[in-house]
């Protein structure tokens, strides 16, 4: 059985699932509801949605769609977006997601991760970190969906995030997002090198290969796939799938 | 009907969602009336012990529930937290369980590399026969989301087994009282299969 948890990360813009590269060239990839149901058949094991334009546009999690989302899902479910609160949150948790994730919130204001976790226990809350070299090859911090540059060092925001009970380390290369071409192993290197909980690694996931190597050469304890799950290559067609899952364990060890 | 025994701590839509997957009528409440009525309880629970205890003791569900369970002899299932509070005691709290199981819950040893919580999909195996583990296929798999871990005092309440970093009681039954440590409710069709054994019972 795989140890290594593999998770579809699914992009919400209002009511529909789109795929981005670097944060940009938006592409509809289809109504959440239909694309969950298929990931329900696949089996996967795990499902992350995170809604990109509601902490910009100051809005509240999408309470229908989510209840949508959760009742068609019987597998753990974790959201991310414009949760500013814990009672956001928790309307979140009732509908029957299980994980919620923060990011821009966080930086404004981390003391919500503490209330979050305190409330609902550190496995119950990722934090995510959105990360761009600049143009000095730095990695920076940024917020509000990539828009926003921030001073932050992911490395050192990574382990404030951790003292402050996050649970979990979402940790997105804007630079390789929607690339297919393999995940930022120095940048996971780094973050999996200063902190204790479990890392997810995000952007660039383009095959099982490069699944392989941030597990093995960078320490991710997790996986996000975009692309790979709902295109059929690079430069083609919407289709959700999901990586042959003998494959993955015999990549996976 | 299932009743969902809606005490403040977790995650009641997931459950009441893969009942309704199933086609089992189910109600989450917590009015004393409707739980005095049930037929059949789900104890759910995510959280910390000591405070789940004190929400049981301290709105006049306890002796509801101990009726329910000792007395009228229901089909009680306790998931996760649930689970460790029909136990004795737990290292995470002060306050005594529901003490229906002679059992108690533990710390995960400090292992290195294993990280705690024990959080995602792992085998369980089958230890003796029960019905809520009728038609589980070979290689079944839930998913698990805790820090504490449940031991039994007497190996014939242990009804699936699962390893990390140590051996744990993944599932437990006495009589009518049951508990699951995973989430089958967030276990795809092993937990289907589970939660309809339970419907069935």
């Amino acid at each position: 059985m795989l140890r290594t948890r593999v998770i579809p990360t699914l992009l919400l813009q209002n009511e529909s699932l789109v795929k981005t590269v670097q944060f940009g060239e938006f592409t509809y990839v289809g109504d959440p509801c239909n694309t969950v149901r298929i990931f329900n058949e696949l089996e996967v094991d795990e499902l992350l949605f995170l809604d990109i334009t509601a902490t910009q546009e100051k809005k509240s999690p999408n309470l229908p769609v989510l209840t949508d989302i959760a009742s068609e899902c019987f597998m753990p479910l974790g959201y991310g977006g414009g949760i500013a609160s814990v009672d956001d949150a928790k309307a979140v948790f009732d509908i029957g997601f299980e994980k919620i994730s923060v990011n821009t919130r966080s930086i404004e204001n981390p003391d919500l991760i503490s209330k979050l976790a305190s409330h609902y226990g550190s496995q119950a809350v990722i934090a995510s970190v959105d990360v761009k070299k600049d143009i000095w090859g730095q990695y920076k911090v940024r917020s509000h969906s990539g828009h926003r540059t921030t001073k932050l060092n992911p490395v050192e925001w990574a382990k404030e995030l951790e003292s402050l009970g996050a649970g979990e380390i979402l940790l997105t290369s804007i630079n390789q997002e929607g690339s297919w071409q393999g995940f930022d192993l120095e940048l996971v290197r780094f973050v999996t090198d200063a902190v204790n909980i479990p890392v997810i690694a995000h952007g660039g996931a383009g095959s099982i290969q490069h699944i392989h190597d941030v597990v093995e050469k960078a320490g991710a304890s997790a996986v996000a796939l975009g692309s790979m799950v709902v295109f059929q290559k690079k430069d083609m067609g919407v289709l959700i799938n999901f990586p042959n899952k003998e494959k993955l364990e015999n990549t996976l060890v | 009907m299932i009743t969902i025994v809606d005490y403040g701590m977790g995650n009641l839509g997931s459950i009441k969602n893969m009942f309704k997957r199933i086609g089992v009528p189910s109600i989450v409440t917590d009015d004393l009336e409707t739980i005095s009525n049930a037929k059949k309880l789900v104890l759910p629970g995510v959280g910390d012990f000591d405070h789940a205890m004190k929400k049981i003791n301290g709105n006049g569900l306890r002796n509801l529930l101990d009726r329910k369970a000792l007395q009228e002899r229901i089909p009680i299932l306790g998931i996760c937290l649930g689970m460790q509070l029909l136990t004795r005691s737990s290292e995470e709290g002060q306050l005594p369980g529901l003490g229906w199981i002679k059992a108690a819950a533990s710390r995960f040893p400090k292992i290195s590399d294993l990280k705690v919580p024990h959080m995602g999909w792992n085998l369980v195996s089958p230890v003796r026969e029960s019905a809520i583990c009728n038609n589980l296929p070979d290689e079944t798999r839930f998913y698990f989301v805790h820090s504490f871990y449940v031991h039994v005092e007497n190996e014939e309440d242990s009804i699936l087994k699962a390893h990390y970093g140590i051996n744990f009681d993944a599932a437990i039954q006495h009589g009518n009282i049951f508990g699951a440590q995973f989430h089958p409710e967030k276990s795809h069709k092993f937990g289907k299969q589970f939660l309809t054994n339970f419907a069935s019972l």
